[in-house]
């Protein structure tokens, strides 16, 4: 089959791109530096609690936060990563002019782009999950807190990576290396605040501002899924223990899952984006 | 040529007629019909037409701007015509299997720099789907004078051993068509020489060749055929000996008799200045008009002290072609 070779052998180019250009050697350094980091403050405060400072339930809630709080810090490392690196790989290459020799070849232009796309899946997904399992690990070396939904959790941090790093791959079709990176990564931070915003205004009672949130998830669901990943890892307890009224304006509490519905828009949203990005490289002059 | 493709009109009709074609043993190479693309309103390229034989060595020849490079991207399905058609080894260029066997050396030469030269081949052959043997793969990279250079990463290339290893990119997966676009312009001059064995060893083993180069000298050199771009257009196309038409002959004459001047202008339109006698070959004239000529002029009485075969350069008539489109402002 053809096209599924092609499609295997960019994605695997993609991965040993990611590898030679020291991008994993990058993230594993930083990695590490907020493992350990998180893991010394875990540790402080298994002693805070040892001492009775804490009640039980304060110190699962105070887990939950620190541990929402990090994997944001995770979140915003792969969105980073992904978004910078699916633009210099894509429009990058088109640009420089290797593209040229590559897309001479017998293939379809979709299917390398798929080849692309799945590359930086693979990428981005893999780092977080294995990031944010090791995380998970060091919260439960320090202080035994395990949270309640670790695997969908991690799924749906992965699935965050792959809306950002689909939108990178459109803007990469469009618009410079670097400009579609910013871009990426200018769209995520300003939806995350849209969702804090929304939140401000759920614990308000102003529906105008909670509907900011509302529309920005829809537009572009990686709020909306980091929303979900926080609230399958953070401690059931914690929304009673934190005050129901004051727990929408906070940002690294979640209060609900998130519906069918919603990770059915998403795996839609990114098909559509996927869809709108293939039709304009299939398009573009080299 | 055996083909028609002109006839093709709908979508579905190219893939009809491409399985026609297949079938027939000398569709050409390239064929490419009316090729026409706008870059905003100035346009680029503009009704070009023209065909590369199987086994033909082609050279395509303009100014800076002329098309060339746009329109060997449309051979390619890199760029998308507005209007035309092409047709690559006897299959629509729109089908990706037409390139299957063609190899491509773009003017702007990159390759993945994180990736080592033999590994690049590797990619580009598994791309092309055609199993090449890692043995076969070294020794492409010999030919372009890179063996000692495989393990090497491409980003420590110099610019001529990136175009060298663009040449073995070219070659590597047993093509029936190579285009080279200015294959030369990073090379020194023993590169060159290479890059000329190398077309001349592709011509001998059968493989069709478009080759985009300023130096006119190679064109001149290993090209059956030229067709020469002018501001999007085509100029001129022919065999050398139709574009360059007739030669010339240069005498150092004295003791010029009436009789032998009579003799010098039934041969061709000549041109005296002092002594020197330049007189047009005719071209069909064979190998035995200088011989016969200067044997009939010494039986005339005329001393003979120089005589000089002169050949209208491949440079002179694409600068004549490129002034005569141009009109005056040259």
């Amino acid at each position: 089959m053809t096209i599924a070779r092609t499609v295997l052998t960019i994605a695997a180019l993609t991965l040993r791109e990611a590898s030679r250009r020291r991008v994993l050697l990058a993230l594993a350094v930083l990695t590490v530096v907020l493992l350990a980091l998180s893991g010394w403050g875990f540790s402080r405060l298994a002693a805070e609690a040892g001492d009775s400072t804490l009640t039980s339930g304060e110190a699962r809630l105070t887990a939950s936060i620190l541990l929402n709080l990090v994997m944001f810090g995770f979140s915003l490392i792969a969105a980073l990563g992904t978004a910078f690196l699916a633009g210099p790989t894509l429009s990058g290459e088109t640009e420089s002019g290797i593209a040229l020799s590559v897309l001479a070849r017998p293939i379809r232009r979709p299917a390398f782009l798929l080849g692309k796309w799945l590359g930086l899946v693979a990428f981005g997904s893999g780092f977080v999950v294995l990031a944010g399992l090791a995380q998970c690990v060091v919260v439960w070396a320090t202080v035994g807190y395990w949270p309640p939904e670790p695997a969908a959790a991690l799924a749906l941090l992965a699935a965050q990576t792959v809306v950002l790093l689909t939108l990178a791959v459109l803007l990469s079709t469009a618009i410079s290396p670097m400009a579609s990176g910013v871009v990426a990564v200018g769209l995520f931070g300003t939806t995350w605040v849209a969702g804090v915003v929304g939140g401000l205004g759920a614990s308000l009672g102003n529906d105008a501002i909670v509907r900011v949130g509302s529309v920005s998830r829809m537009l572009l669901p990686t709020d909306g899924l980091w929303r979900g990943a926080m609230h399958a890892f953070q401690d059931p307890s914690a929304l009673v223990q934190f005050g129901a009224a004051d727990v929408d304006a906070f940002p690294f509490l979640s209060t609900a899952p998130l519906t069918v519905t919603y990770l059915a828009w998403a795996a839609l949203w990114v098909a559509m984006v996927w869809g709108l990005a293939a039709a304009s490289f299939l398009r573009k002059d080299l | 040529m055996a083909a028609d493709p002109t006839a093709v009109g709908t979508d579905a009709a190219p893939r009809a007629a491409a399985l026609v074609v297949a079938d027939l043993p000398s569709a050409p190479a390239v064929w490419c019909s009316g090729l026409r693309k706008r870059y905003g309103r100035r346009p680029a390229v503009d009704d070009v037409s023209l065909e590369v034989g199987r086994g033909e060595v082609v050279g395509l020849l303009g100014p800076n701007g002329a098309g060339k490079t746009t329109v060997i991207k449309m051979l390619l399905g890199l760029v998308h015509p507005d209007a035309g058609e092409v047709m690559l080894l006897g299959r629509p260029a729109a089908d990706p299997a037409a390139r299957a066997r063609v190899g491509y050396l773009p003017e702007l030469f990159r390759y993945q720099p994180w990736l080592s030269a033999a590994e690049v081949l590797a990619l580009h052959v598994r791309l092309a789907g055609v199993g090449v043997p890692a043995q076969e793969q070294r020794a492409c990279l010999s030919l372009v004078g890179l063996a000692e250079r495989a393990a090497d990463r491409v980003g420590g290339f110099s610019k001529g051993m990136q175009q060298r290893l663009g040449l073995a990119v070219a070659l590597v997966a047993r093509p029936e068509l190579v285009i080279l676009d200015e294959p030369t312009s990073a090379l020194d001059p023993i590169g060159r020489v290479d890059v000329r064995d190398i077309v001349l060893e592709l011509k001998s083993r059968a493989v069709a060749v478009l080759l985009n180069s300023h130096l006119i000298g190679e064109v001149e050199r290993v090209c059956d055929r030229v067709v020469i771009l002018d501001r999007g257009r085509l100029a001129a196309s022919g065999t050398l000996a139709e574009l360059l038409g007739q030669r010339e002959l240069r005498l150092q004459l004295t003791d010029l008799s009436a009789a032998a001047q009579e003799r010098l202008a039934a041969t061709g339109k000549a041109e005296h200045a002092g002594d020197w006698v330049t007189v047009a070959l005719p071209a069909d004239g064979g190998d035995t008009a200088v011989p016969d000529l200067v044997r009939d002029l010494v039986a005339l009485g005329a001393r003979v002290h120089a005589v000089e075969p002169g050949r209208i350069s491949l440079e002179d008539r694409l600068l004549g072609i490129l002034r005569e489109g141009h009109g005056d402002d040259r």
